[in-house]
């Protein structure tokens, strides 16, 4: 009997851990939520009263619509550009086996492994040589480093489950590399593509560090103007920047609640087995 | 072109030969990713890593020098360990449990969905949250003094345990989430089978779980630890990033963009990158004394 006292307190504990975390977590998005619809919130449990008129104050503050825009052709840009790139990487990879993939692989993994600040500051130096610094193409070329490795990673184990026989018809059919691809590969790829396609998506729109590195005041994401914003608050009033907080949660939230549709979280690290029962 | 002739006389193409060898037009399509890591990862990294032999003052290793020499430099190495190390250890600790816990779950959608939030949300947006959740006048100081845990507000903001906290907040989902799929990965029979032989929850764990994941287990650990190892936002923004929390890419940072002596930036980079590699290097090769080998279970 005792035994199972002990188990259940063992239970008790893990779940309270699993509370405390997702307590203080929801009262920190909150905090910001309340805060950014608050007329004067000093001293209290709640705001004295509520308003919309920060999230317009920001907009214009912010000049949100610009950052938006940027934002908005950077993502596109890096997700378009990571599949184009990164899809027929990954099936050369799951498809062939040539001298060199070994290698291939390990300078596919080190984008992963070394933190973006590390390879970031080297990359700044040297896009700003090239006169990319600052620039829109500079953001979009810096962010591809992790995200093309990423997508091809994702995508061996999807075209691996694709029997070889489908592709070996349609070249017998007379179809040419590219045909194959477009009518046949895709199609059958798709939820694949769309999966990491997403991943990338909302890695992106949080991508502080690379952008950070190299964006100048004209090509500055989301992600990078909050954080100005908060370095220099005291300049502006606290409750736009906390509208600007929760458009950009907004923005990311909509795309992990669509890319959810398509992922198991737990896929997304790895293909975890799951118990038969 | 003659060449090309006899390779043809003699037997197969070059074309043909090329193909014997895996290499052929599906292989090509690798090339452009290649091209963009080697152009954008490999390159940059080694023109940093020569940019670094070339300090200001000429001689070849005045940047490394400079680095030791100052404790304003080269203490960032010990604050960025100090901050990295516990937290990823902690991270750890604490999702090995719920993720036993979660594995026997029905519907773990909805609670991983939940733990995966902070990832969405990125270290700017939880540096700013807890500005105003941990301030002096916040819910968490207001709801621990109503409760009379408290008598004054604690201070977490501006200081190493502002950091800590937004670095286990950022940092555990995704060690949660390998963790997650570690476990998972592991055949429930062989713990079964434990069982039937009279283990009980804390011997099967030991006896059997433990081995299996200490590769995922030193795995996971590497990758959370290059994540809380590169904290810029958070240390500057709920830490402080004067003194306490004055970590090595923040040192980066400020010789590129403030002082902009990009050698001295490159130099910072690669020893970063260096106390980096030896730290995931010892963990994996301690990882080669225990157990290797499949943990799936070759048969069901």
């Amino acid at each position: 009997m005792q035994k199972s006292i002990m188990s259940r307190l063992w239970v008790f504990a893990v779940w309270a851990v699993i509370g405390l975390f997702l307590v203080n977590l929801m009262g920190l998005i909150a905090s910001v939520l309340t805060s950014s619809v608050a007329t004067r919130w000093l001293g209290t449990w709640l705001p004295a009263g509520f308003t919309t008129r920060w999230y317009f104050a920001a907009w214009d503050e912010f000049q949100l619509g610009d950052v938006l825009w940027v934002t908005f052709q950077a993502v596109g840009a890096v997700v378009l550009l990571s599949g184009l790139l990164g899809v027929p990487a990954a099936y050369a990879l799951a498809r062939r086996e040539f001298p060199a993939k070994r290698a291939v692989m390990l300078l596919l993994l080190l984008p992963l492994l070394v933190p973006p600040i590390t390879y970031g500051i080297p990359l700044a130096t040297v896009l700003y040589k090239a006169g990319l610094g600052g620039t829109l193409t500079g953001v979009i070329l810096a962010n591809l480093v992790p995200t093309v490795p990423f997508v091809v990673l994702v995508m061996i184990p999807f075209i691996e489950q694709i029997d070889p026989r489908t592709e070996a018809a349609a070249r017998v059919f007379g179809a040419n590399i590219f045909q194959m691809f477009v009518h046949v590969l895709v199609p059958m790829l798709m939820p694949g593509v769309l999966a990491a396609l997403l991943l990338v998506l909302v890695r992106t729109i949080g991508m502080f560090e690379l952008t950070f590195l190299v964006s100048g005041p004209g090509s500055q994401t989301l992600v990078v103007a909050l954080y100005y914003a908060v370095f220099a608050s005291g300049v502006r009033a606290v409750q736009s920047i906390d509208a600007m907080a929760v458009i950009y949660m907004a923005t990311t939230l909509v795309w992990l609640i669509v890319a959810l549709r398509f992922v198991n979280p737990t896929q997304i690290v790895g293909r975890g087995k799951r118990p038969a029962a | 072109m003659s060449a090309v002739m006899e390779g043809r006389a003699e037997g197969p193409t070059l074309r043909q030969r090329l193909a014997a060898r895996g290499i052929d037009g599906a292989t090509l399509l690798v090339l452009p990713c290649v091209a963009l890591i080697l152009g954008l990862f490999i390159y940059p990294f080694l023109y940093g890593l020569v940019l670094s032999f070339q300090p200001k003052d000429g001689s070849l290793f005045g940047n490394y020098a400079r680095f030791f020499s100052d404790p304003f430099l080269y203490g960032t190495i010990f604050k960025t360990l100090r901050l990295a190390f516990p937290v990823t250890l902690l991270n750890l600790l604490i999702a090995i449990p719920i993720a036993f816990r979660v594995r026997l779950m029905r519907r773990q959608r909805l609670l991983t969905t939940l733990l995966v939030l902070p990832i969405t949300l990125g270290t700017v947006l939880v540096a700013e949250g807890m500005l105003f959740y941990f301030g002096p006048q916040g819910w968490f100081n207001r709801i621990l003094m109503a409760a009379g845990l408290l008598s004054s507000p604690v201070s977490v903001l501006n200081g190493y345990w502002g950091v800590f906290i937004s670095l286990v907040l950022t940092g555990f989902p995704f060690t949660f989430l390998l963790t997650l799929s570690y476990v998972t990965g592991i055949d429930p029979s062989l713990e079964n089978a434990a069982a039937t032989l009279g283990a009980g929850p804390a011997a099967r764990f030991r006896e059997v779980f433990l081995p299996l994941l200490v590769p995922g287990l030193a795995i996971t650990f590497c990758l959370s630890f290059v994540q809380a190892y590169s904290v810029l936002p958070s240390a500057v923004l709920v830490g402080d990033p004067a003194n306490a929390t004055r970590v090595i890419s923040i040192a980066a940072y400020q010789a590129a963009f403030e002082e902009y002596d990009y050698s001295m930036a490159s130099a910072i980079a690669m020893i970063m990158g260096a106390v980096q590699l030896l730290v995931v290097v010892a963990v994996l090769g301690c990882r080669s004394l225990f157990y290797r080998g499949p943990a799936a279970g070759a048969k069901g």
